[in-house]
């Protein structure tokens, strides 16, 4: 009968979004981060991902501790975020990026002053560690074209600062925006740029080679420096303060884990920016895995035994068919789209949860309908990736704030389909069934939750494939899935690496999307539809 | 006099902007008769028909259905009671005929086996095969069909009352003519209290045991169709009569 299996359906959905909820508490509870398990993070560019790993490797090596890794968080702010709520226990840092984006302190020139300065604010302000300098000072930096630079006479940016206004820069974003960046540098050369491009790392470098822009902004230890031939412009006035790399520690990790301290202090001084901008090179330029470089680090500064390295890890990229390499990927990316899977997934499972009833709840109250919807659709305007941010101080870093941005994302389009269905379905028939004296709530559960079914579906479609869309992105906070190749693959510009995250997202989206049509027409009422 | 079936004392209706669909409206309708409502849109005609089964409450005055006051009876209950048609059919699409026919025995809670004992019983006497029928959806069926559908749902549950609102409206002339027709045949069968409201005067003089005539919220005249031919009670009457002739009815 069919208003039996309307019901049924209903009560199916809910049966289901009870299990997802379930399955989702479960995840929560579990000790994601028990005491004997350390959660290295990093920031997301290859130097940030190669330190974490080499710490990461150490550690493993040297105590008990099982480490987790959560390699590519985007950003200081991001990262930190994670380090002070616990998400993480520890992620390579630099001394002048916490003086001045964490701590918003002018900048300042002495390496020993600066180092002094955050130990002490950051141990008073969030009992966090600033331990094992590691010996490099990896500072912003301007760079042109060697050939470029001795046409036009630069050696200092005193001397770009006469010629700037003829030319055009190709920053990074967040370089644009730091105050040790390009403000504070405008204030003390008085640079102002014919334009200015905000790019992302990566392009920049063959944006530069190119001649598409005259000059970008550097790392010190970036290897592509010497690949390209390009010269560092110095900084007569010692505007870039000193950025000495350093593993930042939360103190309660180090008060359970005194040994962590000890192992790491291994690495005190014991890099140098010369061996760092070729360890770079390695990843950059020649697509050498990020574990691999990191263990034969180590083991150059004899902190780790030689041994051989597995040959699957020898493949250089470029020699290899996209399809031969996600075949050779097969495990990693079948693993990722099952995260991606369960991401996007309880995200829309709590979206259902939630929209479904709350649209019912509408349709009885209309007054509130359209304010309520209004303010659940300002949630789409939020970009995803800062709504994925702004989850971090509540919940920390991984899979849980992430599912919460996605479920936050999927409401939307289930809310405003189940309201707008169930309102409008067909009025005389509703009015029919009111005047032959069926209750409000009859009408409803046998009126208009039937006919409204179709709509609520294609909702539900809709936020689906938005969902697993934005899941990519969960990527940047830890979370894993299919963006973890994407992400990986935009700073290694490695087109393979990015299609191997892209494409199953894509087919992933495409076959949660047939079987949910296919859903859509089981559920559809008979009668509605004269083809059947 | 026999006792009025359905009763309206002193009742108006008000719109929240202060105008009137009904104006101090003192009508009544005779047990087992066919009264049909006529008037031109926004004459009130409808506003009428639904104050009866409270799908609209008066703004003042009192209706009364079998001598008991609406206004003191549950609505749904009162509903299930009193049979009704609307326009266009108003059947549930995604329900088979039978389970149309069927809704308001179900909603009283009939057993199955009586329901379906009704089912069988109805559609012939609207001229349907249940047999062909019954397990279709109202989509497979023509609008004739469908209507006469809608009169055996209004008629599942034995109600004394019958409302009609306007339903033989949208269907072509042929198809109406026909329909009237056994309309009229199941009107003398079941001797039934039925209300019709429609804006065709030949329907209106053809169905109806009694007419009323409403314009602008006020009735003009309520009789037979011969006296309302013969002796039209307003000038708006007269005009309607006239035009009606013009049009050779």
């Amino acid at each position: 009968m069919n208003t039996r299996r309307g019901s049924q359906i209903t009560g199916g959905i809910w049966k289901g979004s009870m299990v997802g909820l379930l399955v989702l508490l479960c995840s929560v509870s579990l000790p994601a981060w028990a005491s004997d398990t350390i959660v290295v993070g990093s920031k997301n560019f290859m130097e940030s991902r190669l330190l974490a790993e080499m710490f990461a490797q150490l550690i493993e090596a040297r105590t008990e501790l099982t480490v987790k890794r959560r390699l590519g968080l985007a950003g200081t702010q991001v990262c930190f975020e994670a380090l002070k709520t616990g998400g993480i226990d520890l992620y390579p840092e630099y001394t002048g990026t916490g003086l001045v984006t964490i701590l918003g302190e002018p900048p300042m020139n002495e390496p020993t002053a600066v180092l002094n300065r955050v130990r002490a604010q950051f141990l008073e302000k969030w009992n966090i560690w600033w331990i094992a300098p590691l010996g490099f000072d990896n500072s912003y930096a301007l760079a042109l074209r060697r050939d470029r630079a001795q046409a036009l006479g630069l050696r200092t940016i005193s001397d770009l600062s006469r010629i700037a206004p003829t030319l055009k820069a190709g920053f990074g974003y967040e370089f644009i925006k730091r105050p040790d960046g390009l403000p504070g540098l405008q204030q003390t050369y008085g640079l102002q740029f014919k334009e200015v491009v905000g790019m992302q790392q990566t392009l920049k470098y063959q944006a530069t080679a190119n001649g598409d822009v005259d000059l970008l902004d550097a790392y010190t230890t970036d290897g592509r420096l010497s690949v390209y031939d390009f010269l560092v412009l110095e900084d007569d006035r010692q505007f870039f303060p000193p950025y000495d790399a350093t593993a930042l520690v939360r103190g309660e990790t180090l008060e359970q884990h005194p040994e962590l301290a000890a192992v790491l202090s291994l690495l005190t001084n014991a890099l140098t920016p010369e061996r760092m901008r070729i360890w770079n090179l390695r990843v950059q330029e020649q697509g050498q895995p990020v574990t691999r470089v990191a263990r034969e680090m180590l083991q150059e500064l004899h902190l780790l035994p030689h041994s051989k390295p597995p040959s699957t890890l020898n493949q250089h990229r470029d020699t290899q068919s996209l399809f031969a390499y996600m075949w050779n990927m097969r495990a990693t990316l079948t693993f990722r789209t099952v995260e991606h899977l369960g991401l996007a997934g309880l995200g829309l499972l709590l979206g259902i949860a939630l929209a479904l009833p709350v649209g019912l709840m509408l349709e009885r109250w209309r007054k509130g309908a359209e304010p309520m919807i209004r303010i659940i659709g300002m949630s789409q305007t939020i970009p995803s990736i800062a709504l994925l941010a702004f989850m971090i101080p509540l919940f920390g870093v991984g899979t849980f704030p992430a599912i919460m941005a996605l479920w936050i994302y999927s409401l939307f389009p289930i809310l405003r389909n189940t309201y707008s269905g169930l309102r409008d379905a067909a009025p005389t028939v509703v009015e029919t069934g009111r005047a032959l004296g069926m209750t409000e709530w009859q009408i409803l559960r046998s009126v208009r939750l039937p006919l409204a079914a179709p709509t609520i579906m294609a909702g539900i479609r809709t936020s689906a494939i938005w969902t697993i869309g934005t899941a990519t992105l969960a990527a940047f906070i830890g979370a894993g899935g299919l963006g973890v190749p994407i992400v990986a693959g935009l700073q290694l510009a490695d087109v393979n690496l990015i299609l191997s995250g892209a494409l199953p997202a894509t087919i992933l989206a495409l076959a949660v999307d047939a079987l949910l049509g296919w859903i859509e027409h089981v559920i559809k009422p008979r009668g509605l539809d004269p083809v059947r | 006099m026999s006792r009025l079936a359905l009763e309206t004392r002193h009742v108006s209706k008000q719109f929240p902007d202060g105008t009137y669909a009904l104006q101090n409206i003192e009508w009544g309708v005779q047990e087992g008769e066919t009264m049909a409502l006529i008037g031109e849109s926004g004459s009130g005609k409808t506003t009428l028909l639904r104050l009866l089964n409270r799908l609209t409450e008066p703004t003042t005055g009192t209706v009364f259905i079998q001598g008991k006051s609406a206004g003191s009876q549950d609505p749904i209950q009162l509903r299930r009671r009193l049979g009704y048609v609307p326009q266009d059919g108003g059947l549930f699409p995604h329900w088979t005929i039978r389970q149309n026919v069927c809704l308001v025995p179900q909603l009283l809670g009939w057993a199955p086996k009586r329901q379906l004992e009704q089912v069988n019983t109805l559609l012939p006497l609207v001229n349907l095969d249940p047999a062909k029928i019954a397990q279709r959806y109202p989509i497979e069926l023509s609008g004739g069909q469908r209507q006469r559908v809608a009169v055996a749902r209004a008629l599942a549950a034995d109600p004394s009352i019958v409302l009609l609102d306007e339903p033989f409206g949208a269907l072509d002339p042929l198809t109406r003519y026909d329909l009237q027709d056994q309309f009229l045949s199941l009107k003398t069968r079941l001797q039934k209290t039925m209300v019709l409201v429609t804006h065709d005067m030949s329907e209106a003089f053809r169905l109806g045991d009694r007419i009323t005539i409403l314009k602008e919220g006020h009735i003009h005249q309520v009789g037979t169709p011969q006296e309302v031919l013969h002796s039209p009670a307003t000038a708006y009457v007269h005009s309607l009569i006239q035009h009606y002739q013009a049009q050779g009815g």
